[in-house]
């Protein structure tokens, strides 16, 4: 499949130059003559075209690859983009004879690395980053070092015995040749890592030495070029300590480089409010100035922009906004793991270059054998000191895995390729030898480390749902550590964090951050975001799962709901969007790449999709579609706060009834207070609008009020929870005076039409409204007959009892869509209501079987919503309706305190015919006032 | 004498930790023989945890001391003194099985009375929702409130880990040790609560 399709493109991709060559010669020749309407110009095109094309086939390629789960199980992407390299190379050569196309330096080092490294900065884990800092540093200086000259020494000790044969090299070329083959390479290791998790204290060792040892690698390798440049004889005492000088100035003058730009950055992204479309820009803009600024100044670029991105994400990620925040960790993936694939790609294909090619099989050998030799026992002696120091021990088993995760790559690559010809006499040796060690350390460790590590048993990192207990001890931990070190008089690790702590709350936050940010912006609160934001989910995948989100008011589920949100619900919940997103959020992997993007897809598709579902379900209607076209702002209305209503309304309930269940809440006290302050509220309301009903006449005055309503201050929300919870009849009752606020789900209406909708169902709704309160004041003789008994009867009687069952749907039909942000919409007329009614509450509480005839009206009315939009649409959707309903009242089943009675009946209820669930329209003008 | 005895009782704390801690703890008494709650007044960084109240208590907890005895001491000895410290030792490598249950256990335990704080072996909604407040106090943009919905948040999901499906009239009281080892498992404490008793010279450090 792979190779075939390779061909087809790349046949295609050979022919085009030839084929649009010949049509633009033609097209030359005409517009010799007249005007050409259509010309090609392929010359014209022809670089960017190369390279968009080359990109494409990349992708592409990543996309066969991944067609087959089993490949790329086994085989690492990056071993197979280089064999696609190969292959691809090999046809190139093979058509022209040319290699045209190969990883340049200027190519490799200004646009491939920076994307990478910056990534690899943005989504550092800082905190086990800083933590094993100490160690990092150990294995990135000394270890590198160690493995430069070891490497070095030993091939130039080999050359001296001969077996090599002739070659044109002293010992500052092998110890050149030594410093560039030294480095373990980020690209190389994340590329391999991210599909060996292994746990996350090995893999940000291996990765953080692989990003730290630039420095290291840069000056070594500086040094030894400017000495090879200067010959053997000159390089004096003084010109090593210059080389041991420049070590540190690189290092730290990247890191430096890095840290101010990352001030920068944090300091532009503060003020970018008014421009959010180009917020994300800043960040890359930025991070790259860093990269170049260092590489002017000889400085270490990748620190530069390693630190840049780790000191930066804090701040960044807190000012900007969410849209922001995920436009530029999507571009940041994206670029990087482009940057990876044509690497690789391209690694491959360059090495398809006679050229460049010197075989000389003693030199390759031991380079191979050296280099691994030489990094295992670095790692132990490393190890060894590192272990009379650290708390977490390296384990024999880390030791091996870091020793054979010592991957090399394309950093190697491009610094051998930079080699002068003329001053390194030898550098098409080194070229080869530089891409076999890439080649074989890539494909060869990297299909062998996955089996390695499964084999030795390595400690995994096992993904655990964010849990607020854990992080909430996990500060008090923090707090109690440093604490017990400043009492023993130690300078440790946790008095340094506090110490780091405190001075950025007190001075870097107030400068870096807005001061929006600096509120939210507290770990334990974000993970009770997270939280929330998966109670809404499961909220609504359980609403999905029923096909109406009705049961979230119902507080007979709350207990079902409560228990255990981490557990899947059963059944039919696999075909809803959300659980399948979540799915997606698997287990953890340990590797930068993956851990972001679980992070991400947690939050992300959560985000989204409690975005996405609970405007498609609940706020629509209230959204003013704007259709306007603005490149400088996107629309997003008010998603944020509706998000905010609705965690807030899930968390509230969760804990109101957790309460109740816990503390046992003396109701009737409770009750009691909220009568009357509800009765105030009512004073205050009936001025403005008597009886709490809104004149029908005035529709859009309605919207005035309901907007208004809805920021309503927080306090007066809770008490509207706490009147809608105490009473589990609170709630329906509240419910029934709301319909004035009845919106229909409108897809992508126009506003206008909407609001001509508004007014003309408004009319009719406010009618009903007061006469959809009726059945609740009948409600205590219906008790006396239980719903049940409708049915059994509704079942014998047929048509009679069919039509009374349609009149009380009819009744019912405006009340229930508010469901969904009554409790967001302080509704004035609901606490009128609510006052009046709360002395009924106690009833209603005991009946809860009614709950579930209720709840499945509502269900039927819920879908009737659409009605008064889409009259025609009904009779069609109307056989989908029916079934809907016997299948909320089937899964209802499960969830509820077993009522095998009265099931079989609702069942039949819901199977009855269509008509009789068209509202007759005729009975909703009946209208009582209140 | 009664050094090394005490290095032996306390475990891996070596005698010229106790040294240093000694030292350490005479600075604070100001060269008495016991430490009152005053004299960690004295250390400046102690300052701006915003726990500090919980952890000096900690020290006076008679259970914490493990004396047969509730209650709080009033002062508290060199011996008691490294009995706290003992808690916050690292593991070490040759702790069998058992040893690092017991070893576990005992951090936790301490952990667990640093919560509960009237002693009755139940960490009740009120005392979480406490510690949350002191725990976030640090950041003054955060409302009183939101504390206690974090901390309503934390008790629900503890009574979820530990009891599982609540019935609708089930009360969930309040997270007991049990409850509170439950909620702890899987996460290895006993690598993290550890402070490395460093020889650092201390005296520079203190003013």
């Amino acid at each position: 499949m792979r190779p075939v399709s390779g061909v087809a493109l790349l046949l295609g991709l050979m022919a085009l130059p030839a084929a649009l060559g010949q049509r633009s010669s033609e097209s030359h020749k005409n517009s010799n003559e007249s005007f050409a309407i259509v010309s090609f110009k392929w010359d014209h095109v022809k670089e960017p075209y190369i390279i968009a094309l080359w990109i494409l086939v990349a992708s592409l390629a990543k996309i066969v690859f991944h067609l087959s789960h089993k490949v790329t199980r086994v085989v690492p992407e990056s071993a197979l983009l280089i064999v696609l390299g190969l292959f691809l190379g090999g046809i190139v050569w093979a058509a022209d004879h040319l290699a045209s196309f190969s990883l340049t330096p200027t190519v490799f080092f200004f646009y491939l690395l920076p994307p990478i490294v910056l990534d690899a900065g943005y989504f550092m884990p800082n905190r086990l980053f800083f933590g094993n800092l100490g160690s990092i540093l150990l294995y990135a200086v000394i270890g590198t070092v160690w493995n430069a000259a070891t490497t070095g020494l030993s091939l130039y000790g080999v050359y001296l015995t001969g077996i090599m044969g002739e070659l044109h090299s002293g010992l500052l070329d092998f110890l050149l040749f030594g410093s560039l083959i030294a480095a373990v390479d980020p690209v190389a290791v994340l590329a391999v890592f991210e599909e060996v998790h292994v746990n996350e204290v090995l893999f940000i060792i291996v990765f953080g030495e692989s990003l730290l040892n630039d420095a290291v690698t840069v000056v070594l390798y500086n040094v030894f070029d400017s000495f090879v440049a200067i010959g053997e004889t000159n390089v004096t005492g003084i010109e090593c300590l210059k080389g041991i000088v420049s070590f540190f100035v690189v290092s730290l003058g990247g890191t430096l480089v890095g840290i101010i730009f990352a001030f920068l950055l944090s300091l532009v992204s503060r003020f970018t409010k008014h421009v959010r479309i180009i917020e994300p820009g800043f960040v890359f803009i930025i991070s790259y100035l860093s990269y170049l600024t260092a590489e002017m100044l000889s400085l270490s670029a990748i620190l530069a922009i390693t630190f840049c991105g780790i000191c930066c994400q804090k701040y960044v990620k807190a000012n900007i906004s969410e849209q922001s925040s995920t436009t530029v960790r999507y571009t940041m993936k994206m670029l990087a793991s482009g940057a990876e694939t044509i690497i690789f790609m391209f690694l491959g294909i360059s090495a398809v270059d006679p050229e460049i090619w010197t075989w000389n099989t003693a030199f390759i050998l031991l380079t191979l054998v050296f280099i691994s030799v030489y990094r295992v026992i670095g790692v132990v002696i490393q190890t060894w000191i590192l272990n009379r120091y650290r708390t977490v021990q390296l384990e024999i088993i880390d030791q091996v895995v870091m020793s054979y995760g010592g991957l090399r790559g394309a950093v190697a690559f491009a610094l051998v390729a930079l080699l002068d010809g003329n001053k390194v006499k030898d550098r098409k040796l080194f070229v080869s030898t530089t891409i076999i060690v890439v080649f074989f350390t890539v494909i060869f460790q990297g299909l062998t480390i996955k089996p390695l590590v499964q084999w030795l048993k390595v400690k995994k990192t096992e993904h655990r749902e964010p849990k607020l207990n854990e992080k909430l001890h996990g500060r008090a931990f923090d707090h109690i550590l440093s604490a017990i070190e400043d009492i023993s008089g130690q300078i440790g690790h946790h008095y340094l964090r506090d110490k780091w702590s405190n001075f950025d709350r007190k001075y870097l936050r107030k400068i870096l951050m807005r001061r929006s940010a600096q509120k939210s912006r507290d770990q334990i609160l974000n993970v009770f975001h997270e939280l929330n934001l998966k109670d809404a989910i499961s909220y609504v995948a359980e609403g999905e799962r029923r096909g109406s989100l009705a049961f979230i008011r119902s507080p007979s589920t709350d207990n079902m709901v409560n228990v255990d949100f981490s557990t899947p619900l059963p059944s039919a919940v696999e075909s809803s969007v959300s659980y399948l997103l979540r799915e997606k959020a698997g287990p953890v992997c340990l590797d930068m790449q993956a851990l972001e993007q679980r992070r991400k897809s947690i939050r992300d598709t959560e985000d989204t999709l409690a975005h996405h579902t609970l405007q498609q379900y609940l706020y629509k209607p209230r959204q003013e579609h704007k259709h306007l076209y603005s490149r400088h702002e996107i629309m997003h209305s008010e998603d944020d706060k509706q998000d905010k209503e609705i965690f807030h309304r899930t968390m509230r309930k969760r804990l109101e009834s957790f309460k109740s269940t816990k503390l046992g809440i003396n109701h009737s006290k409770k009750l009691n207070k909220i009568h009357k302050r509800d009765r105030g509220q009512k004073r205050r309301n009936s001025s403005v609008i008597p009886n709490g009903n809104i004149p029908p006449e005035n529709p859009v005055q309605d919207f005035a009020l309901k907007e208004k309503d809805l920021e309503f201050s927080e306090s007066e929300e809770n008490n509207d929870y706490e009147t809608l919870h105490l009473g589990k009849g609170v709630d329906f009752l509240a419910n029934v005076t709301k319909q004035n606020f009845t919106d229909a789900p409108a897809g992508d209406m126009d506003h206008d039409v909407e609001m001509t909708e508004y007014s003309s169902s408004d009319d009719q709704l406010n009618q009903n409204g007061s006469v959809s309160v009726n059945p609740l004041h009948f409600f205590p003789s219906c008790l006396q007959m239980p719903w049940t008994q409708n049915y059994s009867s509704l079942e014998n009687r047929g048509n009679i009892s069919l039509s009374a069952v349609s009149e009380y749907i009819a009744s019912c039909d405006p009340n229930v869509p508010d469901l969904f942000w009554e409790s967001g919409t302080d509704m004035k007329n609901k606490e009128t209501v609510n006052s009046g009614y709360c002395s009924e509450v106690s009833f209603k509480s005991e009946n809860s079987q009614e709950e579930n005839t209720l709840l499945m009206f509502e269900g039927l009315e819920d879908s009737y919503m659409k009605e008064p939009q889409e009259k025609k649409m009904l009779l069609d959707i109307e056989g989908n309706y029916r079934s809907a309903a016997a299948r909320r009242v089937q899964s209802r089943r499960s969830f509820h305190r077993p009522k095998p009675l009265h099931h079989p009946k609702l069942q039949k209820l819901a199977s009855l015919p269509a008509s009789c669930h068209v509202p007759p329209h005729s009975l909703e003008q009946e209208e009582t006032q209140l | 004498m009664a050094l090394s005895m005490l290095a032996q009782e306390s475990g891996s704390v070596t005698s010229e930790q106790i040294e240093h801690l000694h030292r350490r703890f005479k600075q604070l008494s100001q060269d008495q023989l016991t430490i009152r709650k005053e004299n960690f007044d004295s250390i400046p960084d102690l300052e701006f945890n915003p726990i500090r109240g919980k952890i000096v208590h900690a020290f006076f907890d008679k259970r914490n001391l493990r004396q047969e005895s509730d209650g709080l001491a009033e002062e508290i000895n060199f011996e008691d003194f490294l009995t706290i410290m003992s808690y916050f030792r690292p593991i070490e490598m040759n702790m069998d099985e058992e040893q690092l249950d017991r070893f576990r256990k005992e951090k936790l335990k301490f952990l667990f009375h640093m919560y509960d704080s009237d002693h009755d072996g139940k960490i009740t909604l009120q005392e979480y929702r406490n510690v949350v407040e002191e725990l976030l106090s640090g950041n003054p943009h955060l409302e009183k409130e939101s504390a206690r919905s974090i901390a309503d948040g934390a008790m629900m999901e503890a009574a979820s880990i530990c009891v599982g499906q609540m019935g609708p009239d089930q009360v969930y009281e309040g997270i007991t040790f049990e409850d509170f080892l439950k909620m702890w498992q899987g996460i290895d404490i006993e690598t993290k609560m550890h402070v490395r008793f460093l020889n650092v010279d201390t005296i520079a450090h203190c003013y």
